[in-house]
């Protein structure tokens, strides 16, 4: 009955968000409160503006009790609306780790063979419980919003979780009718089908929710921006309640985008960490948005400026993971991890698709325009900066979404199939991302509203200085360098240097959490291009055919090949190889490992990875030749661990800047409870 | 300089992400009408075969090398398997195909000579010639990813076409269409 009582409880859901919605209609058509509440903004300076409830204002009419009672059932639907959901989901995971072979999908991703956190995982490693944990996500991030939030006007409040409603109600449709997650299979299933070996990591169990946490997480900036736009109140007040929503979601999109590359760099055993496929694309795409909308939201939050151009990355961010989400599961590219190929799912999502982006986009160009012009400042200043971030950004996102597309368009067009690779992204984005680089030494350096040239070249000039000795020592110790890594190498440094100066002379003590987590991310992205630079510009590799005995030197490694003895697992059977690795001092044992599994057929390197401080050796064994030698794949990646050392701080420097917001408000909230 | 463009003077300029995102939209319409077509074609299609040498994958049966492929008329090459259920269920279409005079031959893939032989024992033997490739080297020689998979060599040893998965009784057609075009 678990099965039963998972799809009633998610027909429940489905049932209150349309209430939700229903409620959220009625209470923004209560006539008198939505007029008086318009006189009142259009009458209030943009910076004097209340974000105050609008109890008082129907005080004693018969508008204002209706629309009481209406706002006040609202919070609660939402509620129980997530709670419900989040119960189908558990029901669920329950039927995956009791492998309960009636349900379909169970029978078709599960195996009792499964180790329990495998038989866990497998409950979102598929189409429909990944839908059935996005929809979890949704309607919880929606209950959140309901429960938490108190600075945003209570009217966009509504709007907002009317807008989280109307996503739901669309993904829920989506879930009951063309993916629902409860079918049952009769007669049972003997066994399960779900035992590929390749999907049982601890990585890919957890890699998922983390990149959905942060997809779905956007959903509530993208409501934000709907609610904004149906009030018409965009504003400070209304980008510092954003502002949190937008940090969190933009927290767990970096932490799956490098932990992501780190599993694929160390469980593919090609030796790269970014392959522009299809699907890394697609969480890269909104990584890049909310980088841009997190920005632009803090000139918005500050300087009341950029309004439009927040309210707009608020609707793409989410556009931009909804489009990845299509993208995945429509079966319309062609990538390694693609699945759930499906055309008439398909179309339901670009049906949703259709809804959401297209009405969003709509409602913005009706709207938009009487939202208010911000305030002006100079193109030289900190908000001029953003606005220089905020344009790269979208231009990196525009190139992703090209290249991305491009072979879909192509075969749409002349029916030729081909794939754009990393020549293509590298040289279209990797200058842009360089000057992104540039400016964001420099914007953290300049005052808000209006700078003047000279003290900010002085500000600039310890980073410019070091950019420089760095590039002349490169150059001259490596000179075969070519040119984008050289300059990124230089760049890092600058960056790293750059980013800790806003911290010089002040008070550390006193220094606000926030402005630490700026300090720490913007460090993380200079260590992080660091690393990259150093991979692309001095890996060393050497494909070699082996004989035990021989002696291989890669980079300062000398590698020898000790043995290479059979060894089995469960379901493969492999050659594992003994390698001994030194650098002067005593040798390290590598055990690279070749194995074939029998059911289906395949081949798959377990490479053995050795991490010194400077960098990594990473070793795979390949096959045997006909002479009896082994072919050996040896890369010394210097400082490659730097990638994912960066990706982490950037992380922490979110988290930091999200505690630091979180803190100031309640205290700030706390201060004027105190005073009233 | 003002922040963003002021969207009073200019209300054409609030529709251009509308219509960017109609031209996305209309992209993948075209990607899902497009007609199912979820072969994954080789690289090696219009190209030569590998050069390559298999010994026989069974006594009685003779080996294969890629000199036998360019012999003046069409071959198809058969990759399959004793131990791949679709293989068994594309063996009726096979015999169909020896019926008409199709020179057919095989390449058993990770296979042990005395499975080789039940499963020729079992579901007839349409094949001139079997090589054994037990370590998929040929396999993958030739872009080909999985059992059983279908090429169609014409008579100077180049591939002309290549199928996925068994011949089912309704791609018979196809097949004799693409041999023909290969003549």
């Amino acid at each position: 009955m678990i099965a039963e009582a998972g799809l009633v409880a998610l027909w429940l859901g489905a049932a209150l968000c349309a209430l939700q919605l229903v409620l959220v209609v009625l209470a923004l058509k209560t006539p008198f409160v939505l007029s008086e509440v318009e006189a009142r903004e259009a009458s209030a300076p943009p910076a004097a503006r209340p974000s105050t409830s609008l109890r008082t204002n129907g005080e004693g009419n018969e508008a204002g009790e209706t629309w009481r009672a209406l706002s006040s059932a609202i919070r609660p639907v939402a509620v129980a609306q997530g709670l419900l959901t989040c119960l189908a989901f558990a029901l669920l995971i329950l039927l995956f780790v009791r492998v309960d072979l009636s349900v379909l999908l169970v029978a078709q991703n599960d195996h009792s063979e499964k180790p329990f956190l495998y038989r866990f995982a497998a409950s979102w490693g598929n189409h429909e419980g990944s839908m059935l944990m996005w929809v979890s996500i949704l309607s919880i991030a929606g209950a959140a919003v309901a429960v938490l939030e108190r600075r945003l006007n209570e009217r966009t409040l509504v709007a907002t979780l009317g807008g989280q409603a109307a996503i739901g109600l669309g993904f829920y449709a989506f879930l009951l009718f063309a993916s629902n997650p409860f079918a049952r299979l009769t007669p049972p299933a003997m066994e399960g089908q779900g035992l590929n070996p390749l999907l049982q990591d601890p990585g890919l169990a957890f890699h998922p929710p983390t990149l959905y946490l942060g997809y779905v997480g956007l959903s509530v900036a993208f409501s934000f921006a709907i609610g904004a736009l149906v009030t018409r109140d965009v504003g400070p007040a209304f980008a510092r309640a954003m502002r949190p929503w937008v940090l969190g979601a933009w927290i767990f999109l970096t932490i799956g985008i490098t932990a992501g590359s780190y599993w694929a760099y160390y469980e593919l055993g090609w030796g790269g960490w970014w392959f522009w496929d299809p699907v890394e694309n697609a969480s890269l795409m909104p990584w890049l948005a909310a980088t841009a909308l997190l920005h632009s939201v803090t000139v918005l939050a500050t300087r009341d400026g950029l309004r439009a151009w927040t309210v707009m990355l608020g609707v793409v961010a989410f556009s931009m993971s909804m489009v990845g989400t299509f993208l995945v599961r429509s079966g319309i590219l062609t990538s390694v991890h693609a699945f759930a190929v499906d055309p008439r799912r398909g179309s339901f999502l670009l049906a949703l698709l259709a809804l959401y982006i297209g009405g969003a986009l709509a409602l913005f160009a009706l709207r938009v325009g009487t939202v208010r012009e911000g305030s002006r400042f100079d193109a030289l200043s900190r908000e001029g900066s953003l606005v220089l971030n905020n344009l790269l950004l979208t231009v990196i996102l525009g190139i992703v979404l090209v290249g991305t597309l491009y072979p879909l368009i192509l075969e749409g067009v002349t029916g030729e199939k081909l794939s754009v690779g990393p020549p293509y992204f590298n040289s279209a984005a990797g200058p842009l991302a360089l000057i992104l680089g540039v400016v964001m030494v420099a914007g953290p350096l300049m005052r808000w509203r209006r700078e003047e040239v000279k003290p900010l070249l002085r500000r600039l000039a310890p980073a410019a200085a070091l950019v420089l000795i760095a590039l002349v020592v490169i150059k001259v110790t490596a000179p075969a360098i070519g040119i984008l890594p050289l300059l990124g190498l230089g760049l890092s440094f600058g960056i790293m240097l750059g980013s800790i100066e806003p911290l010089i002379g002040r008070n550390l003590r006193r220094t606000p959490l926030f402005t630490w987590g700026m300090v720490i991310a913007h460090f993380g992205i200079g260590v992080a291009l660091a690393g990259m630079a150093c991979d692309s510009a001095f890996t060393a590799e050497r494909l070699v055919a082996a004989s035990v005995g021989d002696r291989v030197q890669v980079g300062p490694w000398q590698v020898t090949l000790k043995a290479v003895t059979p060894g089995f697992g469960p379901n493969w059977t492999s050659m594992d190889a003994t390698l001994e690795a030194a650098r002067g001092g005593a040798p390290v044992t590598l055990l690279p490992q070749a194995r074939y599994y029998w059911a289906p057929p395949t081949e798959t390197s377990e490479s053995a990875i050795l991490t010194a401080w400077n960098g990594q050796l990473y070793t795979v064994l390949g096959s045997q030749a006909e002479d009896g030698r082994w072919q050996l794949r040896l890369w010394w990646k210097p400082f490659v661990t730097l990638i994912w050392a960066g990706g982490g701080l950037v992380a922490l420097g979110g988290a930091l800047a999200l505690i630091g917001r979180v803190l100031r408000e309640r205290r700030s909230a706390k201060n004027r409870e105190a005073t009233a | 300089m003002s922040a963003a463009p002021s969207p009073a003077r200019r209300p054409w300029l609030l529709w251009v992400p509308l219509i960017g995102f109609i031209l996305l939209a209309t992209i993948f319409i075209i990607g899902l009408r497009k007609p199912d077509d979820p072969t994954i074609t080789s690289k090696m299609i219009g190209r030569p075969m590998p050069a390559f040498a298999l010994p026989a994958a069974t006594s009685g049966v003779d080996g294969l090398t890629s000199a036998d492929l360019a012999t003046g008329t069409p071959h198809l090459v058969n990759i399959f398997a004793s131990w791949c259920v679709p293989c068994a269920g594309e063996a009726p279409q096979l015999e169909i195909l020896a019926k008409n005079k199709v020179p057919i031959v095989g390449i058993a893939i990770r296979d042990r000579p005395d499975d080789v032989a039940g499963f020729l024992a079992r579901y007839g033997n349409p094949y001139a010639r079997i090589g054994s490739d037990t370590t998929s080297k040929v396999q993958i020689a030739i872009g080909s990813s999985g059992v059983p998979e279908t090429f169609v060599v014409d008579g100077k040893g180049v591939i002309r076409m290549q199928k996925i998965g068994p011949i089912m009784p309704e791609d018979l057609p196809g097949v004799q269409a693409a041999l023909e075009a290969a003549r």
